[in-house]
């Protein structure tokens, strides 16, 4: 079966949960083989998750450089990998850094680059779906020359588990040419504490304007934490001092497809709903019976979202017991 | 004195219905109002405020159809100095793989460039890739999604903002930078800079200016193909009632018959 290398995303010693959703999509193209690029020791913590989802080979490129360099080094790894082994395709999660590295991969190389695909398909030639515009629209696309250089997005597709041989193999790391690489100098990881990361949560509660203050997002966190969720904001409540940036959701910002997405407060401007109109299950709080979240919302109360959703909150952590 | 690319691209207003053409899935163009990427006028600003700590001069390029022009005088009516514009029929549907090609011959066109600032993801591409692929064809560092940037001499430091949190990042001049949407405020343009924009010089390029075989561009040529396009069908409006001090636990009941909890 045609080998098929996936760059593995992992932070802190742990998988990112696309990393088993892009195992998941290379097995339906092949056999998919785990490209790790890390410090030394990253790979050994990694293996065994990697196996649990079907990794037949662990490619282990380690060194300090791997670690300290943006993208370059991952983007030099697998045009390497891509040379030796002439796989079938090569996915990388269409995280902020992913697009970069396989951007960059696919020019290297010559190959056809296919961004933030929800879903691929092997059969007759590699075929991948995307959804763009925000979700307006469902596209279909094919490689025309060279190898398909795929973007996934996380929680675009559903990650199974299946057992893989894991079989670890070193691979070296080419030397950085730092004239031409960007050099991390130093590094602050969000602190999200238990909270789940926003692209990968299967529930986000999310909060706007209406919100009020960054005191009173605390509103939106209780609600989040009795159902084990994300927390968003609009771009708004970002602009406005009330939550950090980096959880902005929308155009702009994060898009995010979770089983269930709450928004308080928000009025769902199409920018905002452009991050968040594919969730499964759309719940909206707002006390403006006209905000243009309701034409979205599967489930919509107009009301105080300060009355409403502290009631909510209790009333989860109730049937929680 | 860093001479500074800003490249600037126009776009669908996102506030106007945004559609894929019947005919060859590529951007129906004129089914939207046409504006400069709000992401870009950050990036101008950058370059702008760059500009006035060091000197130095700031070139706009843009790669796209002729009333592109419109966001070319926008950036010039802000301050930047001279344009470039590559238009060219063939570049009609043109991938990301490609336009980065276009981009990178034309920067090659303007002297001694220190610096190749971009937004970090166009509002209808959405590609977030550009700026990375760019920086490939250079041969030059990349500090992209930034939301600081200090330059001092040859070297320049930024701060990356991603989903990770922060990144310090650090490179040699020349540098592509991509600016992420935190950076900072983009100034209006004044009556002045609009009337002064209207005597700047734009120069206007095709491919085979660049030296760019038209055979390896637009939609005929390019890497990808769209084989298949829907507009998924929106989405409806479900239950919507009035909070009467029972709000919240009547989203729990609904969330229980949903299985979501
Ligand atoms: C190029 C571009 C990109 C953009 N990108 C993004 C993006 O990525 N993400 C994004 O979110 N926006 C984005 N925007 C901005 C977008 O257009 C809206 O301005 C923004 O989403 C509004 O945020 P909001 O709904 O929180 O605020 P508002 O529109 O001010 O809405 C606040 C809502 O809260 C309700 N409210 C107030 N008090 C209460 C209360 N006590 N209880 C219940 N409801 C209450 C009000 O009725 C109102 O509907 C972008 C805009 C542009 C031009
Ligand atoms: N056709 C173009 N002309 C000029 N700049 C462009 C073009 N396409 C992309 N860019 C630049 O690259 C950035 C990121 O675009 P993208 O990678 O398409 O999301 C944009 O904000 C622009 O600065």
């Amino acid at each position: 079966m045609a080998e098929v290398l996936v760059l593995v995303d992992h932070v802190d010693g742990e998988v990112k949960k696309v990393t088993n959703e892009l195992l998941t999509a290379g097995r339906a193209l092949g056999e998919p083989s785990a490209v790790v690029v890390g410090a030394p020791g990253d790979a050994a913590k990694l293996r065994e998750s990697l196996a649990a989802y079907g990794a037949a080979k662990v490619y282990v490129a380690e060194s300090d450089d791997a670690a300290g360099y943006l993208v370059t080094p991952k983007v030099d790894v697998l045009a390497a990998l891509v040379a030796t082994t002439s796989p079938a395709a090569v996915l990388v999660a269409a995280s902020t850094e992913g697009k970069e590295v396989s951007g960059r991969l696919a020019a290297r190389i010559g190959g056809a680059l296919l961004v933030d695909a929800i879903d691929v398909d092997g059969g007759d030639g590699i075929t991948v779906t995307q959804s763009v515009f925000g979700g307006a629209f469902v596209v279909k696309a094919k490689a025309a020359k060279g190898l398909p250089v795929i973007s996934v997005r996380p929680g675009g597709l559903e990650a199974q588990a299946a057992q893989g041989a894991a079989t670890e193999e070193a691979v070296e790391v080419p030397a950085v040419d730092p004239a031409k690489s960007a050099k991390i100098t130093g590094r602050e990881p969000i602190v999200g504490g238990d909270r789940p990361e926003l692209t990968e949560a299967s529930v986000v509660v999310s909060g706007g304007r209406g919100v009020g203050s960054a005191e009173s997002f605390e509103v939106v966190e209780k609600l989040a934490d009795v159902l084990g969720a994300a927390v968003g904001a609009s771009r708004a409540a970002v602009d406005s001092g009330y939550y950090p940036a980096q959880f902005q959701v929308g155009q702009t910002g994060k898009t995010v497809s979770p089983q269930l997405y709450i928004a308080l407060g928000i009025s769902g401007a199409i920018q905002h709903r452009a991050g968040m109109q594919t969730s499964k299950t759309i719940i909206a709080v707002n006390k403006d019976a006209e905000a243009p979240i309701f034409e979205i919302a599967d489930y919509g109360v107009v009301g105080d979202l300060f009355k409403v959703a502290p009631q909510l909150t209790e009333e989860v952590a109730k049937r929680k017991g | 004195m860093p001479n500074i690319v800003v490249l600037v691209k126009q776009v669908p207003d996102t506030y106007s219905e945004r559609k894929l053409s019947d005919t060859d899935h590529t951007l129906d163009r004129d089914s939207a109002d046409a504006v400069l990427d709000e992401i870009n006028e950050r990036a101008i600003e950058e370059a702008l405020q760059i500009k006035e700590a060091h000197d130095g001069e700031v070139t706009v390029l843009s790669v796209g159809p002729d009333r592109a022009t419109d966001a070319i005088r926008k950036a010039l009516s802000m301050g930047a100095d001279k344009a470039v514009h590559v238009v060219d029929d063939a570049l009609h549907g043109s991938d990301i793989l490609q336009t980065a090609k276009v981009l990178a011959a034309a920067i090659g066109t303007v002297e001694d460039v220190d610096l190749v600032i971009a937004g970090n993801e166009s509002s209808d591409g959405s590609g977030g890739a550009v700026p990375a692929i760019l920086a490939e064809l250079l041969g030059y560092p990349q500090l992209t999604h930034v939301r600081e940037v200090t330059v001092d001499g040859s070297t320049v430091k930024v701060t990356r903002e991603t989903e990770e949190g922060l990144t310090h990042l650090e490179a040699s001049l020349p540098a592509v930078i991509s600016v992420g949407e935190k950076i900072n405020e983009p100034r209006y343009p004044s009556f002045k800079g609009i009337m002064a924009a209207k005597k700047k010089p734009v120069e206007t390029l095709d491919v085979s200016d660049l030296g760019v075989d038209a055979g390896d561009v637009g939609l005929a040529n390019a890497w990808s193909t769209v084989v298949e396009a829907a507009p998924k069908p929106p989405r409806e409006a479900g239950q919507r009632v009035e909070d009467d001090g029972d709000g919240g636990s009547r989203i729990a009941e609904y969330l229980v018959g949903q299985k979501l909890i």
